[in-house]
C-alpha cells in the first residue's frame, strides 16, 4: 500500500513540474547568438511532433550530447522503407537506404542527392520530393502510451465490478467522473431514452483528451492535442456518429425548417448544412487553439528568464509560470469536459423527437 | 498590411473578452440568486464560454 502511494505521488508531482526540464537548455556557452532568437526557436521546435524521443542535452568540453531515444521511421517511397531515426543525427547526417538518400530538414524528410542538398524556389519553398511519412513520431507514441494506459486502467475497472459492485483503487478516483459524464453530460443533453448508446464514445473521447493534455504537462514536454491533425480525427469522428446516427426530424430542420415561411426554409438550408460541419470544425480548433496558447504563454513566461537575466526577473517569471501551470492543469480538464459536453450536445440535436409542430 | 489585422485581432479580443466577462458576471449574478441551480448555470456559462473563445482564437490565427 505503502509503494503505491509512493508511486502516485511520483507520477503526480511529475505532472505538476515544469517545462525547465522539458528540452535543451537554450543558453549555449560556446556560440555568440542572440538568446531571443535561439529560445523563440526553442520554443517552436517543442510546440512541434518530432521523430525521435528527446529527453535532455548536456555539454560536455566542446561537445554536445543528447540523450533521446530513437523511434522508427516508416516511409512509402517505391515500397515500404524503415529505418531508425537515430541515424538522421537530429537532421545533420544525410541516410542512404536502399540507394536513396533522405535528410530530416524541419522536422519533416526529403529526397536528396548523397551530399543532403535542399534546393529551393524563389519563395524559399523547398523544392525537394517528399515521400510519403507514416512514422511513428513522438505523439503517436504518446497515443499509444495513453491508449495503453486506458485499456489497462478502465479494463481493470471493468473487471472489478463483476464480482463486486464497489470500486476498488483506482476505480474511487474515477467512478464519479464516469458517474459525472453519465448524469450531466449525457443524460440532460441527448436524452434518457438514446443516451446508452453515446457513452462509450463520449467516456473514451473524455478520457482521452484529458490524459493526453496531461502528458502534455509532463517533462516528456509533448503535447498531442497541439497537432491539430489529432484534434481534427476527433472532430471528425464526432461529425460522423451525428451524422449516421440522426433521425429524419435532425435532416427535416436542416433542409426544410419547420414554422418558416417557404422563401426562408430555402434560404436556410444552405446555412444550416453548413452548420452541420462549422460545429465539428470549431471543435477541433477550439481544442487546438487552448492547447497551443496554453503551451505559447507558459514558454513565453519562462522565457523572461533568459531575457532578464537577473534575480527579481527570473523569479517573477518563475512564480507566473508555476501559477500558469497550475490554470493549465484545469485547462487540460475543461477542455476535455467541453469536448465531451459538445458533442453530447450535438449528438443530442441529431435523435432529438419534436412531438409539437412549430 | 500587418498593422491593421494585428489592430483588428486586438479589438476581436477585446469584444471576446467582454462577452466571456459578461457570462462570468451574469453567471454569479445567477448562482447568488439560486444558489441550488449552480449546477446547470455553470454548465451554461462555460459552453457559452467556449463558444466565444472559438472567435478569440479564429481572430489570433487569423493574424
Amino acid at each position: 500500500m505503502k509503494i503505491k502511494t509512493t508511486i502516485l505521488t511520483l507520477v503526480f508531482s511529475t505532472f505538476l513540474s515544469l517545462y525547465s526540464f522539458a528540452g535543451e537548455s537554450p543558453v549555449n556557452s560556446t556560440v555568440e547568438r542572440d538568446v531571443r532568437v535561439e529560445y523563440g526557436e526553442f520554443k517552436n521546435h517543442h510546440l512541434l511532433d518530432n521523430h525521435s524521443f528527446k529527453l535532455f542535452k548536456y555539454e560536455t568540453d566542446e561537445k554536445t550530447k543528447y540523450v533521446s531515444f530513437p523511434l522508427p521511421i516508416i516511409l512509402w517511397d517505391n515500397g515500404v522503407q524503415t529505418f531508425l531515426s537515430s541515424r538522421f543525427y537530429f537532421g545533420k547526417k544525410v541516410v542512404e537506404h536502399n540507394g536513396s538518400f533522405y535528410k530530416l530538414y524541419h522536422n519533416k524528410i526529403y529526397k536528396t542527392d548523397k551530399l543532403g542538398t535542399i534546393n529551393y524556389d524563389e519563395n524559399d519553398k523547398v523544392l525537394n520530393e517528399m515521400p510519403l511519412d507514416f512514422s511513428i513520431t513522438k505523439n503517436v507514441v504518446l497515443i499509444l502510451i495513453c491508449l495503453v494506459l486506458m485499456l489497462v486502467i478502465f479494463g481493470r475497472m471493468a473487471k472489478s465490478y463483476k464480482n463486486n459492485p464497489i470500486p476498488t483503487g483506482i476505480g474511487r478516483l474515477l467512478e464519479p467522473i464516469v458517474l459525472y459524464i453519465r448524469d450531466d453530460i449525457a443524460r440532460p443533453n441527448i436524452g434518457e431514452k438514446h443516451y446508452k448508446r453515446y457513452m462509450s464514445f463520449l467516456l473514451t473521447v473524455f478520457f482521452f483528451i484529458w490524459i493526453v493534455n496531461l502528458f502534455g504537462l509532463t517533462p516528456i514536454g509533448s503535447n498531442v492535442t497541439n497537432n491539430i491533425a489529432v484534434t481534427a480525427s476527433l472532430a471528425i469522428l464526432t461529425y460522423l456518429i451525428t451524422t449516421f446516427t440522426a433521425n429524419k426530424s435532425y435532416w427535416g430542420h436542416i433542409f426544410w425548417m419547420p414554422g418558416v415561411p417557404v422563401p426562408m426554409k430555402i434560404l436556410l438550408a444552405p446555412i444550416e448544412l453548413l452548420g452541420t460541419i462549422i460545429k465539428p470544425f470549431s471543435l477541433m480548433i477550439r481544442l487546438y487553439a487552448n492547447i497551443t496558447a496554453g503551451h505559447v504563454v507558459l514558454m513565453s513566461i519562462l522565457g523572461l528568464i533568459f531575457i532578464f537575466k537577473n534575480l527579481l526577473g527570473g523569479t517573477l517569471s518563475f512564480g507566473l509560470a508555476f501559477a500558469l501551470s497550475l490554470l493549465e492543469l484545469l485547462v487540460c480538464a475543461l477542455q476535455a469536459y467541453i469536448f465531451t459536453m459538445l458533442s453530447a450536445l450535438y449528438f443530442g440535436s441529431a435523435v432529438e423527437e419534436h412531438h409539437d409542430e412549430h | 498590411m500587418e498593422i491593421p489585422k494585428i489592430i483588428g485581432a486586438g479589438l476581436v479580443v477585446i469584444g471576446a473578452g467582454i462577452g466571456i466577462g459578461r457570462i462570468g458576471g451574469s453567471a454569479m449574478e445567477a448562482i447568488a440568486r439560486q444558489p441550488e441551480a449552480t449546477g446547470k448555470i455553470q454548465t451554461a456559462m462555460l459552453i457559452a464560454a467556449a463558444l466565444i473563445e472559438g472567435i478569440g482564437f479564429a481572430a489570433l490565427f487569423a493574424v
